[in-house]
C-alpha cells in the first residue's frame, strides 16, 4: 500500500513503468482470449480488471508520482484498463452468443413424435355438401328455405298435383303417422317445403329446400329409408326451361367439375310439366364403355349416364294450388339426392356407410368436403 | 312394359338396319324410358332342334326318382339305332308332361344354352343321354319350368333348327312406363311413339267396328262415374283342343306372360296390343243380367286366384244374379272364370274411373296387368275394337262362331278440347317455335288442330291420352318431341339474396364450435322402439314417452319417432365401440318429433287444390303436425385428452358435456346458467339443468349407469342435449362494443369453507355481488373436502380480480371490496374464510 507521496521513491512505482504496464496488459489479453467459457472469463475478470489486478494495483501508485508524472502515468492507466475492459466485453458476448446456440442445440426435440391430445372432430359429409350447395345458389341470389319433416299429406301430395289414389303416390312409398288415414306423413321429398314457401312469399322467389326425407326403401348400398334431397324452385314472370337447364349446368360444373356432360331427358312428375330427368355424363367411363363389351362400365351399367335428380318447369296445377297466377308467372323446380351426389363426388362405394355414424367415414372428411 | 323387337316390327316399318339399341335410344329421347335393352337368346348357340318322341320307357330309380329314356327323331342328326331300336338318340329326361309322337325342343351335344350351359352327351341313370330335351326356362323364354316345352304339329320337322323356327332369338325393350303414359303400356302405344320418333308412318289397327242390332248379354252400369263405358261380345262353339299358336305363345313370353289357354292368352294378348284389358266369362256360369255397381257392406266373393275377398264399398264390382263376380278392373270371381272345357265365352272390355280402380288394387294389395293399366288410364275409345280383335281371334284360332249382336252401355264421351296459344311453348320452353312447327308436333301425337279464336288453336286430344289437359301438357308433347338436347343453357336472371337466416347461421356455426371441439357428427334413423323409454329411465308420466308412432314402420321393433336425440346417439356410439373405438365424442343435430297427448285428428282436412287454400285451412292443416323442435346433442367416452408419450390424458367426464352445451350457447350468443338437476337419463348426482333467461334448454352430465349398461356404453359415458329453437335468439342480438379499464388489475385469492351441498356457482355468484362493481371476474380454481376443512365441508378457492375503471385501486379499495364478497358469501351461502 502505498503512502502519501511525501518522497519520491522509483522503486515503488515501478509498475507504472510503460514496461510493466504493457506486460499487464499483454497478460490480460492472453487470459481473455484463453478463456473459452463464461466461468473461466469471470475469474479472467477477477483477476486483470478487478480490484487486485496488476492494474488496478498500478492505478494506485498513481498518487505516489511526483505531480509532474501523475498525467501520463494516469493516461497510460487508463488507456490500459480500457483496452482489457473492451477485451473483456468482446469475449463475454461471443461467449454468451456461443453458449445461447449451444442450448437451443441442446434443447432440440423430436418434433415427429405425435401430439394428438385433443381429438379431432369433423361435421358428417352430408351436412358439409348440403352448406357447399347452400352457398353456391345463395351466391346465385337463392334463399334457403325449410318446413317440417312429419308434414301434413296435404302438402307432401295434394297441393303438388297427387290427389289421392293418383298412380304418382304408389311412387313414393310412404311412412304414415298413426293411420294411413290420419292426414300426416314423414315426408317423402322436400316439394312440401315448395308449396310452403309459394304460399307465404310472391314471385321472385328464388329458394332451394334441403333437408332430410323418409321414404319406406330397406337399407342397402344404394339405398336409406332416411336420405336427404336438395330442392330447387324458381318462379317469375318469364322463367323457361333454359333457365333451367342453365342453372343446373352451371350446378353440375360446381359439383362435378367444369365440363361436366348433362342430358335432359323427358319424364313424367305430377309437379312439374314438362319433367325432365337430370342425367350426368358418365364420369368414370365418360361413355367408352357404350357399346363395348369388353369394357363395361360398373358405374354407369354401360349406359354411359347416370341418373342425377328431377325437374321441370311447375305445373300450372300447383302454382293455382298456392295461389299464384299461372297465366303471369312461370317457374323451374329441380331435385336430386345428397346422399347420391356425395357418392358420385367422392367414390362412396355404399349408403350404408353414410347412415351408421362409423367415425372413420367421417372424420377423415373434416369441416368441408 | 316389354316390347319384343319382332312384334314392333310387325307394326312399324322400321328400316332393317335399324338395331334395338337405336330404338331405345330415340325412345329415351322423347320421354319413354327404356331400362335396358334384352338380347333373349343371345347366348344360345347350336345344334338346337325340333324332335319327335319315337319312345319311351319310364324307370324309378333308387333316389325315388322316376325319368324317361327315351328315343327321339331329329332327323339329319339321327344316329342309327340297332337290335330293333330306331334310329335317332337317346335321352334321359326327367319331365314326364309329353307322349309319343310329341314334337319338342332338343338340345344336342356341343349346344350351349342361356347361361353358358355347355350341353355334351353324359352318362346318367344307367344311360349315356345324347343331349337334353328342353323346358321354356332352360331356353331362356320365360320362367315356366313345370316341364319340357310341347311344340304344335306343324312347327317344323324333326332336325329342322329350332331357334329359328321357335323365334327364340329376340331383342327386348323393357319400358319403365310413367304413370301419366298408360296408352304406352302397349304394343299400339309404343309403336306410335317409335314412328313418330322416327318420322315413320303409324296405321292404328284398333278401330270402331260396326254397330250391331241387338246386346250380347244384360249389362246395367249402376255407377256412372265409375265406369262409363261397358261393351260385350259373344263367342259360341270354341274348340276346347285348340291351343294358341307358336307366335303368340312366344310373344307373350317375350313380354313376360305365361301361356295358359288359348282364350286367356287371346285376352292376354289383345291386352298388350291394344292396352284394353279383357275379361273373358264362361257364358254357361253367367246368371241374369250384369250390373255394375259400389259393394255394399258386408259383400264378398272368392276371386280367381281362389281366395275369399271382402270388399270395401269404395271398391266397384261386377256382379250378376249370383251376387258379386268381379272387382272391376282388379280381378275377376272363380264362379265365372273360363276352364279347360269351356265353350261359350262372353268378352268384356270395359272403361273405369281410374283413382277408384287404384285405390281397389291397393286395398287388396292386388296389383294386376289390368290394374296397371285401368289405374293409369285406358283409351276411352279402344272398347269395341279389342273386344272385336278378340272375338276375331277366338273364332279364327279356335274355330268358334261369333255370336251376333254387342253390348255397348257408354256415358256420352267428350273429347278433350284445349284453347292453346301455340307461342306458349316457346314463352315457356326458351325456344323460338313457329305456330307450324307446334301444330306438326301435336297432329304427330295424334291431336286434331283446328283454328280458333284470337290467334289460339283448338287441340282435340286424342281417346288414349287423358293425360293430356292443360296446355303445359301439349307443351311438354312439343318440347319432347323437338328433343329436350335442343333447349338453351341460360341462367335466369339473379334476384337479391339476404343469405342465410340467423337460424341457419347459427347452425351451422355450432356444428363447426363441436366439430373444432373434437366432436364427430352422426346423422342416425329417427326409428325408435318403445323399449327405448324404459331404457332411458324416464318415469312413467315423462313426456318424452309421448311418440309419433308409425302406422307402417319398416320394423315392427321400431314404429315410433323419437323424442331426443340421445338414444340414436347411444347406438351410434355403441356401434363405433363395437367396431374398436376407444375414446369416442359424438354429437348429431336434427328435429325431434313432440306430439301434445290427445293430438289426434280423426278427419284431417284436405282443402282443395283448384284455388289458394284459405287462412283458415292453413291453420287446420298447420294443427296436424306436431312441435318438431331442432335439437343438438353429444355423448362422450374413453379419454377426452388422449394418453401418449407426454403422459397420462383426461377421461371424459360430465364436465365435457357441460362445456360442450357452454360452447353451443357461446356460438348462439347466450349464456348458460348450470343448475343441479335429477332428469333421465342422467346420474341424480351429475346432472346439470341448463338454463338460459330463466328458460330450461337442455341438460348435461354423466349417464346414470343404469341407462350406461341398458344401451352397452362404455362407463361413465356423458351426454348433452339442448334445443336449438330456444337457445337461439329470435332476432340477432348485436353485441354492443366492451368497453374496459386500462388500469392496473388487483389479485385476491380466498378460500371459503361451505357446507358440501352448496354449489360452487352460488357462492360465485354471492362473491360477485358482495364485491360490488370494483370485481371484474371470480373464479373457482380450487375444491378440497378432508380433514383440514371436517366432515360435511368443503373448501372452495376462488380468485378475484379487481380493478376500477379511472384510477389505480389503492390497498383499502380492495380491502373493503374483498370483505364486501366474503360477507356475502356468509351471509347468502354461509361460508366462512378458511383459517
Amino acid at each position: 500500500m502505498s503512502a502519501p507521496n511525501s518522497s519520491f521513491d522509483p522503486v515503488e512505482v515501478t509498475p507504472l513503468h510503460p514496461e510493466q504496464v504493457q506486460i499487464a496488459v499483454d497478460d490480460a489479453l492472453a487470459a481473455v482470449a484463453a478463456a473459452d467459457d463464461l466461468e473461466v472469463l469471470k475469474e479472467v475478470r477477477l483477476a486483470h480488471a478487478g480490484d487486485r489486478s496488476p492494474l488496478a494495483l498500478a492505478n494506485r501508485e498513481i498518487g505516489a508520482l511526483p505531480p509532474q508524472a501523475r498525467a501520463e502515468a494516469g493516461q497510460r492507466i487508463g488507456a490500459a484498463r480500457s483496452q482489457v475492459r473492451a477485451a473483456l466485453e468482446a469475449r463475454q458476448e461471443t461467449l454468451h452468443r456461443q453458449r445461447d446456440a449451444r442450448v437451443l442445440v441442446e434443447e432440440r426435440v423430436d418434433v415427429t413424435a405425435p401430439w394428438d391430445v385433443r381429438p379431432r372432430g369433423a361435421r358428417h359429409p352430408l351436412t358439409t355438401l348440403q352448406d357447399r350447395i347452400a352457398d353456391l345458389f345463395i351466391g346465385m341470389g337463392y334463399e334457403v328455405a325449410e318446413g317440417p319433416e312429419v308434414e301434413a299429406e296435404w302438402f307432401n301430395f295434394d297441393a303438388l298435383n297427387m290427389p289421392p289414389a293418383h298412380p304418382a303416390r304408389e311412387m313414393t312409398d310412404t311412412f304414415f303417422i298413426d293411420s294411413p288415414d290420419s292426414g300426416v306423413v314423414m315426408r317423402t321429398h322436400t316439394s312440401p317445403v315448395q308449396v310452403r314457401t309459394m304460399l307465404t312469399e310472391t314471385p321472385p322467389i328464388c329458394v332451394i329446400c334441403p333437408g332430410r326425407t323418409f321414404r319406406t326403401d330397406e337399407l342397402d348400398a344404394t339405398h336409406t329409408p332416411v336420405f336427404s334431397q336438395v330442392e330447387g324452385l324458381v318462379v317469375d314472370r318469364g322463367i323457361t326451361m333454359a333457365h333451367l337447364k342453365g342453372t343446373l349446368d352451371h350446378f353440375a360444373s360446381a359439383m362435378f367439375g367444369e365440363g361436366i356432360g348433362t342430358r335432359l331427358r323427358p319424364s313424367y312428375f305430377p309437379f312439374t310439366e314438362p319433367s325432365a330427368e337430370l342425367d350426368l355424363e358418365c364420369f368414370v367411363c365418360r361413355g367408352d364403355s357404350v357399346g363395348n363389351p369388353d369394357r363395361p362400365c360398373r358405374t354407369c351399367s354401360s349406359e354411359g349416364w347416370i341418373e342425377w335428380g328431377g325437374c321441370g318447369m311447375v305445373n300450372p296445377k300447383v302454382l293455382i294450388a298456392c295461389g299464384i297466377d299461372p297465366d303471369q308467372f312461370s317457374g323451374f323446380a329441380f331435385g336430386m339426392g345428397i346422399e347420391r351426389t356425395l357418392m358420385f363426388r367422392h367414390g362412396v362405394e355404399d349408403m350404408r356407410d353414410m347412415v351408421e355414424g362409423d367415425v372413420r367415414f367421417t372424420v377423415p372428411f373434416g369441416l368441408e368436403v | 312394359m316389354r316390347v319384343p323387337m319382332s312384334w314392333l316390327r310387325d307394326i312399324v316399318d322400321l328400316p332393317a338396319g335399324v338395331s334395338a339399341r337405336e330404338v331405345a335410344e330415340r325412345l329415351v329421347s322423347v320421354g319413354l324410358e327404356v331400362e335396358t335393352v334384352d338380347h333373349v337368346g343371345g347366348d344360345l348357340a347350336g345344334p338346337l332342334v325340333i324332335g319327335r318322341v319315337l319312345t319311351f320307357v319310364e324307370e324309378e330309380h333308387s333316389n325315388g326318382k322316376t325319368v324317361r329314356w327315351c328315343r327321339i327323331d331329329v332327323g339329319e342328326h339321327n344316329e342309327s339305332g340297332a337290335d330293333g331300336v330306331p334310329d335317332g338318340r337317346g335321352i334321359v329326361c326327367g319331365a314326364r308332361n309329353f307322349a309319343q309322337g310329341d314334337l319338342v325342343v332338343v338340345a344336342l351335344p356341343g349346344a350351349v344354352l342361356p347361361g353358358g350351359f355347355a350341353i355334351a352327351a353324359r352318362k346318367t341313370y344307367g344311360h349315356v343321354s345324347d343331349g337334353m330335351i328342353c323346358s321354356p326356362s332352360e331356353l331362356g323364354v320365360g320362367d315356366d319350368h313345370d316341364g319340357i316345352w310341347i311344340l304344335p304339329k306343324d312347327v317344323g320337322t324333326p332336325g329342322a333348327d329350332a331357334v329359328g323356327a321357335l323365334g327364340l332369338r329376340d331383342d327386348v325393350l323393357d319400358i319403365a312406363v310413367t304413370p301419366d303414359r298408360g296408352y304406352a303400356l302397349s304394343m299400339r302405344g309404343v309403336a306410335r311413339e317409335t314412328a313418330a320418333a322416327f318420322g315413320l308412318g303409324f296405321v292404328d289397327l284398333a278401330q270402331r267396328p260396326e254397330a250391331e242390332a241387338s246386346d250380347s248379354w244384360p249389362v246395367e252400369v249402376h255407377d256412372g262415374l265409375g265406369c262409363d263405358r261397358f261393351v260385350m261380345r259373344a263367342v259360341s262353339g270354341l274348340d276346347t283342343t285348340a291351343v294358341s299358336p307358336l307366335w303368340m305363345q312366344q310373344r307373350l313370353r317375350l313380354a313376360g306372360m305365361r301361356p295358359i289357354s288359348l282364350a286367356v292368352d287371346i285376352t292376354n294378348y289383345v291386352m298388350l296390343e291394344t292396352g284394353q284389358p279383357l275379361h273373358a266369362y264362361d257364358r254357361t256360369r253367367l246368371t241374369g243380367p250384369i250390373v255394375v255397381r259400389r259393394a255394399r257392406p258386408g259383400e264378398k266373393l272368392r276371386t280367381l286366384d281362389d281366395s275369399v275377398r271382402h270388399v270395401d264399398v269404395d271398391d266397384l264390382l261386377i256382379t250378376d244374379g249370383s251376387g258379386p263376380i268381379g272387382i272391376a278392373g282388379v280381378m275377376g270371381g272363380a264362379s265365372t272364370e273360363i276352364d279347360q272345357d269351356s265353350t261359350e265365352i262372353v268378352i268384356e272390355a270395359a272403361h273405369f274411373d281410374p283413382p277408384t280402380i287404384a285405390r281397389s288394387a291397393r286395398r287388396h294389395k292386388l296389383p294386376s296387368e289390368a290394374s296397371r293399366r285401368f289405374a293409369r288410364g285406358v283409351d276411352d275409345a279402344l272398347q269395341e275394337a279389342a273386344a272385336e280383335r278378340a272375338v276375331t281371334l277366338l273364332a279364327d284360332l279356335g274355330g268358334a262362331a261369333i255370336v251376333a249382336g254387342r253390348t255397348v252401355v257408354a256415358q256420352p264421351s267428350a273429347s278433350t278440347v284445349i284453347d292453346f296459344d301455340p307461342q306458349t311453348a316457346s314463352r315457356l320452353v326458351g325456344v323460338d317455335f313457329s305456330d307450324a312447327e307446334v301444330v306438326g308436333y301435336l297432329q304427330q301425337i295424334g291431336c286434331n288442330v283446328a283454328t280458333g279464336l284470337a290467334g289460339l288453336v283448338e287441340v282435340s286430344v286424342p281417346s288414349w291420352r287423358p293425360d293430356l289437359a292443360v296446355p303445359a301438357d301439349l307443351v311438354e308433347e312439343v318440347v319432347r318431341l323437338h328433343g329436350y338436347q335442343h333447349i338453351p343453357s341460360e341462367l335466369p336472371p339473379a334476384p337479391v339474396s339476404s343469405g342465410l337466416t340467423l337460424g341457419q347461421r347459427l347452425r351451422r356455426r355450432v356444428g363447426v364450435v363441436l366439430a373444432g371441439s373434437g366432436y364427430v357428427e352422426v346423422q342416425s334413423y329417427p326409428f325408435l322402439s318403445p323399449q327405448v323409454h324404459d331404457a332411458m329411465g324416464l318415469p312413467v308420466n315423462d313426456p318424452r314417452r309421448n311418440a309419433l308412432v308409425l302406422a307402417n314402420p319398416l320394423s315392427d321393433q321400431e314404429p315410433e319417432l323419437r323424442t331426443s336425440l340421445l338414444p340414436g346417439l347411444f347406438a351410434t356410439m355403441r356401434r363405433n365401440v363395437g367396431r374398436g373405438a376407444e375414446h369416442l365424442a359424438l354429437f348429431e343435430m336434427g328435429l325431434v318429433y313432440r306430439p301434445e297427448p290427445g293430438d289426434r285428428h280423426p278427419h284431417p282436412p284436405r282443402p282443395v287444390v283448384d284455388r289458394r287454400p284459405t287462412e283458415d285451412e292453413l291453420e287446420a292443416i298447420a294443427g296436424l303436425l306436431p312441435r318438431q323442435p331442432q335439437r343438438v346433442a353429444v355423448v362422450l367416452s374413453g379419454e377426452r385428452e388422449r394418453s401418449g408419450w407426454w403422459g397420462t390424458g383426461r377421461l371424459a367426464t360430465w364436465g365435457d358435456a357441460i362445456e360442450a352445451a357452454h360452447a353451443v350457447a357461446g356460438a348462439c350468443g347466450a349464456e348458460l346458467t348450470v343448475v343441479a338437476d335429477d332428469h333421465a337419463p342422467w346420474h341424480p348426482g351429475r346432472c346439470a339443468a341448463l338454463v338460459v333467461d330463466g328458460t330450461l334448454v337442455g341438460h348435461a352430465g354423466e349417464l346414470h349407469p343404469e341407462v350406461v349398461s341398458g344401451f352397452g356404453l362404455p362407463e361413465r359415458a356423458a351426454a348433452m342435449e339442448l334445443d336449438l329453437d330456444l337457445l337461439a335468439p329470435a332476432v340477432e342480438v348485436r353485441t354492443a362494443g366492451p368497453r374496459f379499464s386500462t388500469y392496473p388489475v388487483a389479485k385476491e385469492d380466498l378460500a371459503l369453507v361451505v357446507d358440501e351441498a352448496v354449489p360452487s356457482a352460488d357462492v360465485a355468484a354471492a362473491l360477485l355481488r358482495g364485491g360490488g362493481e370494483l370485481v371484474e371476474s371470480v373464479r373457482l380454481f380450487d375444491v378440497y373436502s378432508g380433514q383440514q376443512v371436517g366432515t360435511g365441508k368443503r373448501s372452495l378457492a376462488f380468485a378475484l380480480r379487481l380493478r376500477a375503471p379511472d384510477h389505480t385501486l389503492t390497498p383499502d379499495e380492495v380491502a373493503v371490496a374483498r370483505d364486501g364478497a366474503v360477507a356475502e358469501a356468509g351471509r347468502e351461502m354461509g361460508a366462512t374464510l378458511r383459517a
